[in-house]
This record gives structure tokens, sequence and C-alpha cells, in this order.
């Protein structure tokens, strides 16, 4: 079985902060793999070290034993990616376009063409091959990219960010289109639609301001989260610590408890008859993520005294 | 050694195909897809021309299509830097392209010949033009291509080392700009030099097209050159082209740092 190893990735950029800081994880390179992190976590600078677009400033990693850093060319024929913002080129035709990068991979014309059509009726859009890009909807021009990925029969897929921007029918085509790929290859996935690597990941890495926060199988972030349960609170309020629980404040400025069942039960009557506007539910990759990347809550921003 | 042999023959085909990607994606099926691209191409490079000879009465006919000659090749260079920036920078193809067996060489090799695809319909009158307007020896004509070849190699390696420093469309068209005005308004390309009046005339010396169009109008016969002027102006094209090249070369990098 091949591994994906990342040993102690450092990326900085000249007069800024770290975009990644001493990066370690080894996962085996199958299924679908997410790394999920918000705008600026440092995931696309982590695809494109992996992908060989850019160099770490220091730590190495390798891919089914081929270095990424010392030995790139090597690596290029396993690995295709569809960068984050990546476009198709719009005076080219779908087909065009697909034989065109197959070309670069040096495929000779009449199998790069060959190649395109069956991508293409992989992924659902032989009907389009002949049309002008500009004329595509997101979604078919999204999926145009990550068949140019797959026919060029590299195993390891790159897609940064792919479903950014399509409406929830397109998103859902294409992750029907990516659970059908990962049979047969690696495909190595960024989102911040947490929901897209609960549905469609085997595991799942969460990165914050360039750091590794968690890895693993979504049961294994519910049970580095602790509590199975976590209640949003919804109204503005003056907030109380859970007697068995963490108080977290989300990104979105809401708080939320992560607790018990049993201490969940309790926590909701009481808001329920306070007229608090919540929302309860098991813990998400929604809550664990924003578990995992909590802000840490001031003294005066809860009542010290009382506990729920 | 057959074994060598073919793996060679598999090489070569390969980077046959990496070359042609290049070339169809910026020349050949802008041209197909959308055709008024191949007139607005066939154009460009009269709109000079045409001024100069009508007000010259066609007695600087030769000199202005020898400029064109020039200028299309210097155009090039200008063209490919925003062809590099635009497939970089607004489609992230270049990316797409670096996570893949090709390599910067053959991407840029097809890159540029794709320029040459792009201005071929132009040319090609050019050189019927040429053939007809321009009275020249054999020898004569192999310098003028000589001379489109040094200047092609110039504005190709300044076109790719100035893509390298654009990050989006707008710092590109800057670019653009700049060297368009200091390659191809300052210096007389498509006129003798002695029509710029003296104190500007060294303003023109600055530019690698004023040394190249003395050589391509010395060989109209419109216009007398010392055989010292002349050497002079071969070794700077020379020197420059080379000196932009090895500068390209060593600028490029395919991974970013």
């Amino acid at each position: 079985m091949g591994m994906l190893v990342v040993d102690n990735i450092t990326k900085k950029y000249e007069g800024e902060k770290y975009a990644l800081h001493q990066i370690s994880f080894s996962i085996p390179s199958e299924g679908i793999f997410a790394l999920i992190g918000r705008n600026g976590a440092g995931k696309t600078t982590l695809v494109r070290i992996l992908a060989t677009q850019l160099e770490a400033t220091s730590g190495r990693a390798s891919i089914d034993g081929i270095d990424v850093t010392s030995d790139p060319e090597k690596l290029r024929s396993e690995i295709a990616c569809v960068p984050q913002e990546a476009r198709t080129v719009g005076w080219l035709t779908p087909r065009q376009f697909i034989v065109s990068y197959l070309l670069w991979r040096g495929f000779r014309y009449a199998e790069a063409k060959r190649r395109a059509d069956e991508a293409a009726r992989t992924l659902g859009i032989h009907r389009y091959m002949d049309s002008t890009s500009r004329k595509l909807s997101g979604g078919t021009r999204r999926k145009v990219l990550v068949a140019a990925a797959v026919a060029s029969g590299a195993r390891i897929l790159f897609l940064d960010e792919p479903t950014t921007g399509l409406d929830p029918i397109s998103r859902g085509d294409l992750w029907r289109t990516l659970m059908y790929l990962k049979k047969k290859h690696f495909i190595f996935l960024t989102t911040h639609y947490l929901e897209e690597a609960e549905k469609l990941a085997d595991k799942i890495g969460i990165l914050e301001n360039g750091k590794l926060m968690a890895l693993g199988t979504l049961q294994d972030l519910r049970d580095k989260a602790k509590f199975p349960y976590s209640i949003k609170i919804l109204s503005k309020m003056t907030v109380k610590k859970p007697k068995d629980g963490v108080l977290v404040k989300g990104i979105d400025g809401n708080y939320q408890i992560a607790t018990t069942e049993k201490e969940a039960y309790r926590i909701s009557t009481r808001l329920i008859m306070d007229g608090v506007r919540f929302s309860m539910n098991p813990m998400n990759l929604d809550d664990i993520f924003y578990y995992i990347v909590r802000k840490p809550i001031e003294e005066d921003e809860y009542d010290q005294e009382e506990k729920w | 050694m057959n074994m060598t042999k073919k793996r060679n023959g598999s090489e070569a085909k390969s980077m046959f195909s990496q070359m042609s990607a290049s070339i169809l994606v910026n020349a050949v099926y802008a041209m197909i897809n959308y055709p008024i691209v191949l007139i607005s191409t066939l154009l460009a490079p009269f709109s000079f021309l045409i001024v100069i000879t009508f007000v010259s009465h066609g007695t600087l006919a030769p000199i202005a299509i020898g400029g064109a000659l020039i200028m299309s090749m210097i155009s090039s260079g200008t063209s490919l830097q925003g062809d590099l920036s635009h497939l970089k920078n607004d489609f992230k193809l270049q990316d797409m392209v670096v996570s893949s067996p090709t390599s910067s060489r053959m991407y840029l090799i097809g890159m540029a010949l794709s320029e040459i695809v792009y201005s071929a319909p132009a040319l090609l009158v050019l050189a019927i033009l040429a053939g007809i307007y321009i009275s020249a020896s054999a020898i004569g004509y192999a310098e003028i291509i000589l001379v489109m070849a040094i200047m092609f190699i110039f504005s190709i390696s300044l076109g790719f080392l100035l893509s390298t420093f654009t990050t989006d469309v707008i710092q590109s068209w800057a670019f653009t700009g700049i060297v368009s005005t200091i390659l191809s308004a300052l210096p007389p390309v498509y006129y003798p030099i002695t029509y710029i009046p003296l104190p500007f005339r060294y303003f023109a010396y600055l530019s690698p097209a004023t040394y190249a169009a003395e050589i391509v109008q010395s060989i109209t016969g419109l216009v007398q050159f010392s055989s010292q002027t002349l050497a002079i102006d071969w070794v700077v094209i020379i020197a420059v082209a080379v000196a932009m090249a090895i500068l390209a070369i060593k600028k490029s990098r395919w991974r970013e740092i």
C-alpha cells in the first residue's frame, strides 16, 4: 500500500508569516483525503508543494516512495492537479482543452483524443465537448478541468477547492463523480465546505494558521472532540459555562457548547424555558471544526459566577 | 542499442507533442475558433507600413517593409509576455502543466513557436512584399532572416523574463506598454535614423531594434552605413540577444520558491 508522507514541511514566504509550520502526517495514498480549513489556513500552499509547483522552505514529503522535494520530475507522471481558481481557456472547446493538456503530458494526438472522449463520458460532459468554454455552466467547466486530470491516467489527483462557487446541484453532481473516481485514484481534496469533507473523505485533516490541528477519519475527529453533542446558541445573551462540557466561540461569533448527552438534554430544557433560540445536534464536522479551531473565550464574555 | 533508439524516438515524439500543445492552445485553436483573430494578426504589422509608404510617396516602402519584418519579431516577445501571464495568472494553466511531465524548456519553446505561428499569415504577406520591393542578393535576404531570428530570440527572452514578474493582467499590460514604446516607438524601424532630430537620435540607440533596423536598411540600399557601423550593429544585437537569453534561462523557475 502506498503512502503520502509529509515530514516537517514548513513554508515561509519572504517577509510574511509562516504559511505552513512544521506539518507532519502520514496517510495511505488511496481513497479521498480532504484537507479543510478557513481561507488562508495554508491548504493551497500544501497542495502546491505536494503537486511540485512550489518549494517548501524546509521539510520533506513523499508520495508512494517518490520524494516530492528532490525528485519532482519522477512524481509528475504520477500526479495531476486542478489548481484553485483554475479555469478552462475561454477560446478552447473542452475537447481542445483536454487534448492539449494531454499533449503537454506527452501523449500522441490520437491517444489524447481517445482519452479525452473517454474521460468526458466518465464525467458526463461528452455532449458539451465541442462547445466553446464560455458557453458552458460553471459546473461543467469545473468538470472539464477534472476530466483533463482524469484523462491523464495519473493515479494521484490534487483537486484544490474543486466545488467552490458551484450551486448545490452541480456540487452534488461533482461529488458523485469523485466518489466514482476514488475507486481508481487517490484524491487529495481541499475544501472549506465541511459537509463535502464529511460526505466524501475517508480521512480528513484540519488546517488552521498553517498548523495541522487534527487528522483522522470522521470518527477519529468526533472522538477528539470528546463530547458527542453540540448546542449552538443563536440569541445574543450572556452565556454560562456548562457543568460538563466546553464553551466554544465559533468563527461566526455564536457560542457553542460541546457536551454530553445528559447535559445537552438538561441545558436545552433550560434554554427552552428561558426562551433562548438555539440548535442542538450530535457533533458533525462543522461542530468539530469549530471545536478544534475555537477562539479563546475572554473572561468578560461569559457569566463566571453561574453555570448552566 | 535498439532499446536506446526506441526510447530516444519515443522521447522525441513526446517532446513534439508537448511543443505542439502550446502551439495549438496559443495560436491554432484561437485562429480556428475565432477567425477574426486571423484578420487582426494579418493586419497588425501593416498600419505603420502603410502610413510610411503613403507619406513618402512610396520611396520608403522597402525600408518600411524591412521594419515591419523586424517589428513582427519584436511584437512576438511582447505577445509572449502577455500570453504567458494570461495562461499562468488568469487560467492557472501553467500550474496544471508544471504538475505534469512537461519540462519548462518544452513549454517555453512551444509557446515561443506559437507566436511565430500566430504571426505566420502576416509574415507570409510581408515576405512576398519584401521579395517584390526589396532588391537584395541571396546573402542580403539571408542577413534579413538572421536579423529577424536574433530579434526573435531577444524579444521572446525579454517577454519570458517579464512574465515571471507579473502576477496579474494589469501588470502585464503595463509591461507591454513600456516595452512596446521602448522597442517600437523610439527606434527608427520604419524610416531612416537621419529623420530623427539629433538630440533625440541618441535615445533611439537605447533600443536594440535601432541596430537591427540599420542592418536591414543598409541591405535595401536606400541608406548607407559604414562597415564599422554595421559591424557594431551586429555585435550589439547578438550580444543583447545572448545576454537576454542567459538572463531568462537563469531566471526561469518551473517550481516557484
